[in-house]
């Protein structure tokens, strides 16, 4: 039963997070592209953020199996290109596939017609899939990870990546005061968290990241072991999107 | 009702994603869920073909098939959980968004074309934005970052051209 309702209950709080956020508006996903409105980047960095760091401190505190979950498998070319197509694509449609999902079911036609044109180029793909199988298949590098790319620990790659969000959320904040006062309309409020809050939640991310890079490394040395020994049993084929 | 601070979204939507690695160990995801409803649809219609198919025949390898796929049952909490936030914030109702002077046959035919071009990328990167940019991405896969960095690039490359639709 929980095969069902596991992934049921984290869609339904995965929709509820997009809709709050107003990710089911083109309009507002579409300003990320002009720079008029850089909710999808702040909400998604401060997403990535917040698993990553998670993930990080779960795992070295021995309450998660790292090993035990699929890093997706990079195929260099064949996903740069797949990116550009899709990023057009998002653009032309001002949704995304979780999105859109979330603007039909708030009743936008946009959205609709989203959720049609993805399974229409999902299935045409997927008709032409023998063309452009070599191409799919090619380039494969594995589980490849950013440490291993900058030969870096992993807790260091955590600490640049909380430091890279931050300066991105302080230039977009800059943007979008700057686009406010263009428009001569500064009244536009900042929602539920204030201020005091804010820098309590950018004072943690760099503690927890800071200390991850002193630790370096996720793995818990107590539970690495059996943690390996686990890691063979259970590998995964990783799975699509 | 207005929108909640993003900040506060993000960190929220980050939890979702925690709580997914913790307790289904693997994360979120929203193309998959089209690729299995396509799966399922190519396997009723024609069952030796989509066997015989290299890209549906990966799905229907599955066990479970391709009704059962994690990510089709967290889609549809993904519309339920929609639907419920909007309710609850008044943000139910019949509407096409778009700009002045754009008609609402126009705009749901570029909404259509740009979903099955998204359709096409999602493919091809195995992932879209969900299960690639913010799973891949806090997982620190170099692919899913490149997928992040190319899908950004080319929309602020094609953004500028359709800035007109959205005044």
């Amino acid at each position: 039963m929980s095969a069902f309702l596991l992934p049921l209950a984290i869609g339904v709080a995965f929709g509820a997070t997009l809709e709050r956020a107003g990710l089911g508006s083109a309009r507002k996903l579409t300003g990320q592209f002009l720079l008029t409105d850089l909710t999808v980047f702040k909400v998604m960095f401060s997403a990535i953020v917040t698993a990553m760091l998670g993930l990080f401190w779960c795992s070295r505190l021995g309450w998660v199996d790292l090993n035990a979950i699929a890093v997706p498998e990079t195929y260099l070319r064949p996903q740069l290109a797949g990116g550009l197509i899709f990023g057009a694509g998002f653009a032309l449609a001002g949704l995304c596939p979780g999105t859109s999902c979330v603007a039909a079911a708030s009743g936008r036609g946009d959205g609709l017609a989203v959720v049609g044109g993805l399974f229409a180029g999902v299935l045409g793909a997927g008709l032409s899939f023998p063309l452009f199988l070599d191409f799919y298949d090619s380039d494969a590098r594995g589980a490849w990870t950013l440490p291993s790319l900058l030969h870096l620990p992993y807790g260091n790659v955590v600490l640049g990546v909380v430091v890279v969000a931050l300066l991105g959320f302080a230039a977009a904040e800059a943007l979008e005061r700057r686009g406010r006062t263009a428009h001569a309309s500064a009244a536009h409020g900042f929602g539920s968290s204030g201020p005091r809050m804010r820098i309590t939640a950018l004072v943690l991310a760099l503690i927890l990241a800071g200390l991850a890079a002193i630790v370096r490394t996720p793995v818990n040395p107590a539970t690495a072991a059996a943690a390996e020994a686990r890691a063979k049993a259970l590998y995964k084929p990783p799975s699509g999107c | 009702m207005k929108y909640s601070d993003s900040y506060l979204c993000g960190v929220a939507l980050g939890l979702v994603l925690l709580a997914a690695f913790v307790f289904a160990g693997r994360g979120l995801g929203a193309a998959g869920a089209f690729a299995a409803t396509a799966t399922g649809t190519v396997a009723s219609v024609a069952p030796g073909y989509a066997a015989s198919n290299p890209y549906f025949g990966r799905y229907l390898a599955r066990p479970g098939g391709p009704w059962r796929e994690w990510l089709l049952i967290e889609i549809a909490g993904v519309v339920i959980g929609g639907f419920i936030s909007a309710a609850l914030a008044g943000r139910l109702g019949g509407l096409v968004e778009r700009g002045r002077g754009v008609s609402v046959r126009s705009r749901l035919a570029v909404a259509f074309a740009g979903g099955a071009v998204m359709g096409i990328g999602a493919v091809l990167a195995r992932g879209c934005t969900s299960g690639q940019a913010l799973t891949g991405g806090a997982l620190l896969s170099v692919g899913s970052w490149t997928f992040m960095l190319a899908a950004f690039a080319a929309g602020y490359a094609v953004a500028p051209a359709l800035k007109w639709a959205w005044r």
